[in-house]
């Protein structure tokens, strides 16, 4: 599976959906995630891909990471892997 | 001051999941302590205890709820549930707004802290669950309780080991009584039955290798047990207003603290708790037909307590009965005064008195009516229940049959 595909996987479990049914500019409010479930979602992200994501919930938005949408966390996410490497 | 009526009752144990199924086992005599089943049981040198069987979380709870329920509160809310049921009572309005949820735990999360420190420790992994924390916490219980059951008015958490339960169940009765709440949901849970909690008590060398046996002259310690008893505590006219089923009313209750020794009990500390329940009650010594002893088993606990007794209640200590139920369920630790308070009610309503089972010889320093191995009839007007929590901090509460 690529990391898009995992990074959706993840987040439609948490969401309780389809993974068809997350698409990329779904935004975690769409999906009905909320503060918890975002620090799950990354808890499980961070697990999978063995990687750090550097995300404060004291100030979502002045993280070193977007969550503005799905297509922003998968983007992220690549970068935090790649640079893994 | 109002009067305290207790109108549910639920519990989950290693005699049964349900308040029924646990007083037919009482009834019955029936040992629920076995052979303890968990990761890395056979590192331990203390293999047995009253563990809760056939519990299935999955199903019960879904995936959101099972990621922040540690067992203690699985245990919780499941007798939270039965207990609320029962009492038919209905939080909503001014009634939610005023009643609140007070539970004892001695130890909270203990399986979420022993996972976690495994993983971090033994796995070597680097992070752990978001939730741990909120998962852990001793008042968790306390709190999913509050909001299953809309319970918006004082709520908290109690933490006096082995005293715990009836700390908590002695601030519920105090806030119905003085009408600050019209019902409160109260009780305790304890889940220590994983390889760190069971490796903790060991340290002590209080546990038995076999069996509890209290009072008996051949008794060698103390058995955990885990599980969860919760009450509706509710006010008296309240309660006759919407015509519910009364279980027993509470009549009074005492702490005492010995401010002696911090594991070793104490005869005045115990004798003072039992006497000042008596006395908060407006009740005679000789009204007590049944207490429900502390009565863990270990050497130092029982014949203090019947030392205790015999001080309190002078000649009527011969003719009142006293069992310890823990020969049958383990000592629940922060739970055990809420699980023990369903035998007092038994004996108020049903007119049966659970047994002390296993006891094989008497014990000249605990030369009481135990109720040895088998319960017995009798009708029961005044019930105490007793904790003497390590830390030397004591709770007697007195219940009365209505």
């Amino acid at each position: 599976m690529s990391i898009n595909d995992r990074v959706i996987a993840i987040i439609a479990e948490q969401a309780v959906l389809e993974p068809s049914d997350v698409t990329p500019d779904s935004t975690l409010e769409d999906l009905g995630i909320d503060s918890l479930g975002l620090v799950e979602s990354i808890f499980a992200i961070e697990e999978e891909f063995d990687i750090s994501v550097p995300f404060n919930a004291n100030e979502p938005t002045a993280s070193d990471f977007d969550i503005t949408n799905v297509s922003a966390i998968i983007a992220g996410i690549e970068k935090l892997v790649a640079e893994k490497v | 001051m109002k009067r305290v009526v207790i109108t549910g009752a639920g519990t989950i144990n290693s005699l049964g999941h349900s308040v029924p199924d646990t007083l037919e086992a009482m009834r019955e005599g029936r040992c629920g302590i076995s052979d303890l089943e968990f990761r890395d049981v056979d590192r331990l040198s203390i293999k047995i205890g009253g563990q809760v069987r056939g519990f299935e979380a999955e199903g019960r709870f879904n995936r959101q709820q099972m990621s922040l329920y540690d067992r203690f509160t699985q245990f919780t809310l499941t007798a939270a549930k039965e207990a609320i049921d029962q009492s038919g009572i209905v939080f909503s309005g001014e009634t939610a707004a005023r009643s609140g949820v007070v539970l004892g735990t001695a130890g909270g999360g203990v399986s979420t802290w022993d996972d976690n420190y495994r993983s971090v420790y033994e796995d070597g992994k680097n992070r752990v669950h978001p939730f741990v924390v909120p998962k852990l916490m001793n008042n968790a219980a306390a709190s999913h309780v509050s909001m299953e059951h809309n319970l918006k008015g004082p709520s908290f958490t109690v933490s006096t080991a082995c005293a715990s339960s009836n700390h908590a169940m002695a601030q519920a009765f105090q806030m119905v009584r003085s009408g600050a709440a019209p019902a409160m949901v109260t009780g305790g849970s304890e889940s220590m039955l994983c390889f760190g909690g069971v490796k903790a008590w060991e340290g002590l060398r209080v546990m038995s290798k076999d069996a509890c046996r209290p009072f008996s002259a051949n008794r060698n310690g103390m058995v955990q047990g885990e599980g969860a008893g919760v009450f509706v505590f509710e006010e008296y006219e309240h309660a006759h207003a919407r015509g519910a089923d009364i279980l027993c009313e509470v009549v009074g209750f005492a702490m005492s603290s010995d401010a002696a020794d911090i594991v070793m009990p104490s005869k005045q500390g115990a004798s003072r708790a039992m006497a000042g329940a008596l006395r908060d009650a407006q009740l005679n010594a000789s009204d007590v037909g049944y207490i429900n002893a502390h009565g863990t088993g270990t050497a130092a606990n029982d014949k203090t307590e019947c030392a205790a007794v015999a001080d309190v209640f002078g000649p009527h200590a011969d003719e009142l009965m006293i069992s310890s139920t823990k020969s049958m369920h383990g000592h629940l630790i922060g739970g055990t005064g809420a699980v023990e308070l369903l035998a007092c009610i038994m004996a108020l309503r049903d007119g049966v008195v659970a047994p002390t089972i296993g006891y094989e010889e008497p014990d000249p320093e605990c030369a009481l009516d135990v109720v040895p191995n088998e319960a017995r009839e009798a009708k029961v007007d005044v019930a105490l229940s007793n904790a003497f929590a390590f830390g030397g901090l004591n709770a007697v509460l007195a219940l009365k049959r209505v």
